[in-house]
């Protein structure tokens, strides 16, 4: 199947189906019963593992591929997080690969005919202490280094900026960096319009279907035991963030990964008030409006290990005592709800993107409480990887084996807390 | 929120804790006879199990001593509270 059988979205089709009461329009993607074999199966059909899939298609004519997914698109991470996009990061390796998924959401809206809403109001970190403003400053000097958008200012160019702002608090804002390419995009178009545009290039993706086991043949996979049989591939791209363990221990590897339970909250909408995005990792807490107007609230993380989506009240309780101090006009405001999603943490805040020592079997996690803004950029890299059999360049440096070298790329700066 | 039972102070809030990881890994005895991968495995390979967990606790805003536990780490239940040195007690990993 090609993309031209499906039906592009645009104005006319939408005008053509406002005739039919909008009863006609064609599904987004099939739901096909999974084939015996194919050429990879992609576990995980979060937006990364959907954004592999399609740049499988798209950019290496492979489209023979299955995306499994134990519960529903959209159900997991990927509409669980405060999707926000940025590329400040401060190392040359991780910059150039957050950069690529930034240049990728420039233009991918246009790409998957799909709109995802990607919003570049602008990304603030806030400084609160010399040591932060010095941090700042380098990493925005690295940024602007590596061609990346950045700008460094001052307390009172914050205030003039973000007027709600109080920076006269506890501990005081001394000023920010700004990425004005930085903002946000709507999470769950991103899954489904990965989704659509895979399946629009013949990628079959499989919704409730868990994958229970990865059978091996000596050093080689040859296939993926699931609750709907067992399915051939020689190829198996695992895209499974919090659950990577899981499945790495059922083809019998140890990665150095922990999941955590991290929360998220968003409240009762409101008139536009914040028309940003303002981060700050040493008070721990993140906030943006949605166009719903709702404030979208992300939290940290606990510190014990977890796979049960939801996490401690006092996490919440900390977060929103620093988001009242930064923005006291909230005080008042009633939150909606709140969840958590499980996040798979490395010890240098950086993602695998990797072959593993069994041929066939690819990892792609590690990428921790910040995956959400790499959704297109990992999902280009590990296509390369997987169609290839080796990295590409900007993935080259995340590999397994900077555990056992000490390459690690100390990213817990830019991405250690706040997201 | 967890509510935790110190084994020298009885129950008390999470928040009176802090979490030290994976419980039983042994600092290997002759380090310089380790190889990279074993010096890896060592310092950041984890179990991260989907069920029940062996690990470390702190009462660090209590009486600052240090304690293993198993917990469930899809519940959260806590299952079992016991000090360092003592033999893990069984426990059935499935249910």
């Amino acid at each position: 199947m090609t993309q031209s059988r499906r039906t592009k979205y645009s104005i006319f089709s939408l005008a053509r189906n406002a005739f039919s009461h909008h009863e006609n329009w064609q599904v987004v993607w099939r739901s096909p019963p999974p084939q015996k074999s194919y050429d990879v199966i992609v576990v995980g059909g979060g937006g990364h593992g959907l954004a592999t899939a399609y740049y499988l298609a798209k950019e290496h004519g492979i489209s023979n591929v299955a995306v499994l997914e134990k519960g529903w698109i959209g159900g997991g991470n990927t509409g669980r997080n405060t999707t926000i996009v940025r590329s400040n990061y401060l190392w040359d390796e991780a910059a150039l690969l957050y950069e690529k998924s930034m240049q990728l959401w420039e233009g991918l809206s246009q790409d998957l005919n799909y709109n995802v809403m990607f919003s570049q109001r602008g990304v603030y970190n806030l400084g609160h202490s010399l040591q932060d403003m010095r941090d700042i400053a380098r990493r925005v000097n690295a940024n602007r280094l590596n061609g990346i958008d950045g700008e460094l200012l001052s307390g009172t160019q914050v205030k003039e900026r973000i007027p709600i702002i109080n920076i006269a608090c506890r501990y005081p804002v001394l000023g920010a960096s700004f990425q004005a390419r930085g903002g946000v995009a709507r999470h769950d178009a991103v899954a489904w319009g990965f989704a659509r545009a895979a399946d629009a290039r013949g990628v079959d993706i499989i919704q409730n279907c868990e994958v229970t086991g990865i059978r091996r043949e000596g050093d080689k996979v040859t296939g993926v035991e699931t609750e709907r049989g067992f399915i051939a591939a020689p190829k198996i791209a695992v895209v499974t963030a919090g659950h990577s363990s899981v499945l790495a221990e059922m083809a019998g590897l140890r990665l150095p990964i922990e999941s955590h339970p991290l929360q998220a909250l968003v409240s009762e909408p409101l008139k536009p008030v914040l028309d940003t995005v303002v981060m700050s990792n040493a008070v721990h807490g993140y906030v943006s409006q949605s166009d719903k107007g709702e404030l979208v609230i992300g939290s940290g993380i606990d510190s014990f290990t977890g796979y049960g989506q939801r996490g401690s009240f006092s996490i919440i309780e900390d977060n929103l005592a620093a988001i009242v101090e930064l923005f006291p006009i909230f005080s008042r405001v009633r939150m909606l709800r709140q969840w958590g999603g499980i996040v798979d943490t490395c010890p240098d805040a950086c993602p695998i993107v990797a072959k593993t020592s069994v041929r066939g079997l690819y990892f792609n996690c590690g990428w921790g409480t910040g995956g959400f803004k790499a959704t297109p950029g990992s999902g280009w890299v590990f296509a390369h990887t997987v169609a290839r059999d080796e990295p590409h360049a900007l993935n080259a440096a995340f590999d397994i084996e900077r555990f056992v070298s000490g390459a690690l790329i100390d990213e817990h700066g830019a991405a250690g807390v706040a997201h | 929120m967890l509510h935790i039972e110190c084994p020298w102070c009885g129950p008390r809030d999470q928040s009176e804790f802090s979490y030290g990881g994976e419980a039983h890994i042994v600092r290997p005895t002759d380090p310089d006879a380790l190889s990279d991968e074993q010096w890896a495995d060592y310092l950041f390979m984890r179990a991260n199990p989907k069920g029940k967990h062996r690990e470390q606790w702190c009462h660090s805003a209590g009486c600052r001593r240090w304690f293993n536990v198993v917990r469930d780490t899809v519940s959260y239940e806590i299952v079992a509270v016991y000090r360092v040195g003592e033999t893990p007690p069984e426990v059935d990993d499935a249910d």
